[in-house]
């Protein structure tokens, strides 16, 4: 029993990462709250859905296909929307909350909800580790967890786009200065956080179903992994997905299931009340509280 | 004279007069008119000190659950358990947010944004006070014209208090907050203080909200803490134009009857106050109000021209 918590709470912790990565990239780099993130998690799922169902594609292309349209639907948020609130923190917290709530309730309208609502497994296979079974998925979930972020962190130490947003991180007008156009990263950033959002739907999702509420509960769960972690601080997502993910699946089993949404909860209050910046965070103290 | 007096005496005479003329299912919808307004301008208030609430169910909730219990458990009249509530819910909510009060900007919301959503989780898991299927049986006001009269009489003391309170040096100590918080503090002035005397008004206002919502259902449970409470408010002030107070007012006047209008699409409602927001936030960010405010005074300096 022991061993197999730990085994399911090492794979929670990867589910919780791979959830709050992208929020993390599109803050981290433009300091964007990306407000809409769960919804546009569900929004991919329900695209992947309707093609895989409907147009009756193979699940590659369909999972390729909506990664896709959820980075472009990311872009076009950035350009139509947030540019124009550009530096306004509460502004874009604002819109992207507006735009995150059409989309959801959009999709609660229209009643997509139920066991059919779900997108396929890789293998139905399963395995035995540690007097636990685990299936070819959640093995998948941490394999993939692991290489997106050996990915990303190759990504932005040796690519020029990576340095690029690394650079408008740091100091947005210094880049500037060196002719990278900062809202050109902004847009990239948050497209690439929405397609981080669309490869933790394809593969997180088959585990349960697809339901609106599932998004405001993404979007929970990577506020809590980033404010844990330190908002923009990629080390910090991790060690923060690893404490979240043992604490909720240790009192999923310990103490009971009503209690683990509220163990986050109460830790991103009990960090932003301590230590708003984060464990690892860098962020300017002045500008988080006073 | 009536230049000045007109735009003060108009909504004046409308929350007053209106109830007598309308029917019994218009006058709960002003009921929700004047609750949500109440909870707009707490919003507003809050954002005029430079905290943007993302849970003004938070107030909404406390409130109600507050008075619920005195009535239910207690057996308080609405008169005693509705006053009660406003103050004992108002502070509730003030020493639950104390310790992130030092927190700025999107922090702050986010805090906000999280303390309801816990709040109903722990309701569900202890089940305390009636779990996930509430308190019912409240008891009601002694009439609907009562309701409305209570509702509005204070929504009209709180839009112009609160206005008038802006205009005086303490409301310049709580914008000098919202502009600049370190000269504030440079001015020897204790900024957490502040902060937590408009907190406290704000949610006192959010408070009594939900504590006269509490008797006018009969009926308290988890839905007080729903995110209606949070975005309806906020949509509202946005429309209306943030930092008027009248803004956030006219706000709710303009979408509690539409989003009753609109009874019939259901589910789409919460869709269109999200589009709302996004197009009023990027397109009009005053809001209407600064907008009728300016042509009402280019109004009065129209000049004839001979042809």
């Amino acid at each position: 029993m022991f061993a197999g918590t730990i085994v399911f709470a090492l794979i929670n912790s990867f589910i919780l990462i791979l959830m709050a990565i992208g929020f993390n990239l599109t803050f981290g780099i433009s300091g964007v709250a990306n407000f809409a993130y769960g919804a546009l998690y569900i929004m991919s799922a329900y695209m992947s859905w309707t093609m895989l169902n409907l147009l009756h594609l193979p699940f590659w292309a369909s999972a390729v296909l909506s990664i896709g349209f959820t980075m472009i639907s990311g872009a076009l948020m950035y350009r139509f929307v947030l540019l124009r609130v550009r530096g306004q923190a509460l502004s874009e917290v604002i819109a992207t909350f507006g735009i995150g709530l059409a989309i959801l309730e959009l999709f609660r309208y229209l009643g997509l909800v139920g066991f059919e609502y779900t997108l396929p497994v890789f293998s139905n296979e399963s395995f035995m580790i540690a007097g636990a079974y685990v299936d070819i998925q959640r093995i998948a979930i941490v394999l993939i967890g692991l290489l997106l972020v050996l990915g990303l962190w190759l990504f932005t130490h040796f690519t020029a786009t990576g340095l690029a947003f690394r650079a408008i991180a740091q100091d947005e007008r210094t880049a500037l200065t060196f002719g990278i156009d900062s809202d050109w990263a902004a847009t990239l950033s948050v497209s690439f956080g929405a397609g981080l959002a669309a490869i933790a739907a394809t593969i997180i999702i088959p585990l349960g179903s697809i339901a609106p509420d599932e998004g405001y509960d993404v979007l929970i769960k990577a506020l809590a992994i980033c404010i844990i972690g330190g908002l923009g601080s990629t080390g910090g997502v991790i060690v923060a997905g690893f404490i979240v993910g043992f604490a909720e699946r240790f009192t999923d089993t310990y103490i009971g299931s009503h209690w683990t949404m509220i163990v986050s909860l109460a830790a991103i209050l009990l960090v932003l009340a301590i230590k708003p910046s984060g464990l690892f965070g860098r962020q300017k103290e002045l500008e988080e509280r006073i | 004279m009536l230049y000045l007096a007109g735009p003060r005496l108009l909504p004046a005479a409308a929350f007053l007069l209106l109830p007598l003329f309308l029917g019994v299912y218009w006058q709960k919808v002003m009921i929700s008119v004047a609750v949500f307004a109440l909870l707009a301008m707490s919003w507003d208030l809050l954002a005029q000190t430079g905290m943007i609430s993302l849970g003004q169910a938070l107030f909404f909730g406390m409130g109600a659950y507050v008075s619920g219990i005195l009535n239910f458990y207690f057996g308080a009249p609405p008169w005693i358990a509705i006053p009660i509530a406003t103050v004992l819910g108002g502070a509730l909510c003030t020493l639950i947010l104390l310790p992130v009060l030092r927190l700025r900007g999107i922090y702050f919301s986010m805090v906000t944004l999280i303390v309801p959503l816990m709040l109903v989780r722990i309701i569900e898991a202890t089940k305390i006070f009636g779990g996930t299927e509430g308190l019912s049986g409240m008891t009601p006001l002694p009439s609907t014209l009562t309701e409305i009269y209570l509702a509005t009489g204070v929504l009209l003391g709180v839009l112009f208090g609160l206005r008038r309170l802006m205009e005086t040096d303490y409301g310049l100590v709580l914008k000098g907050i919202r502009d600049n918080d370190r000269s504030v503090t440079n001015a020897g002035i204790n900024i957490y203080w502040f902060k937590t005397q408009a907190l406290f008004i704000s949610s006192t206002i959010g408070a009594f909200a939900g504590a006269f919502m509490t008797h006018v259902y009969m009926f308290v449970g988890m839905p007080v803490f729903a995110l209606d409470y949070s975005i309806l408010p906020i949509a509202a002030a946005v429309v209306g134009g943030g930092g008027t107070l009248a803004g956030a007012t006219l706000g709710a006047v303009i979408l509690v009857p539409l989003s009753e209008a609109l009874r019939g699409i259901g589910g789409l409602r919460i869709v269109l106050y999200g589009l709302f927001l996004v197009v009023f936030i990027v397109a009009i960010p005053e809001g209407l109000f600064d907008y009728i405010q300016r042509k009402y005074h280019q109004m009065e300096r129209w000049v004839e021209i001979d042809q």
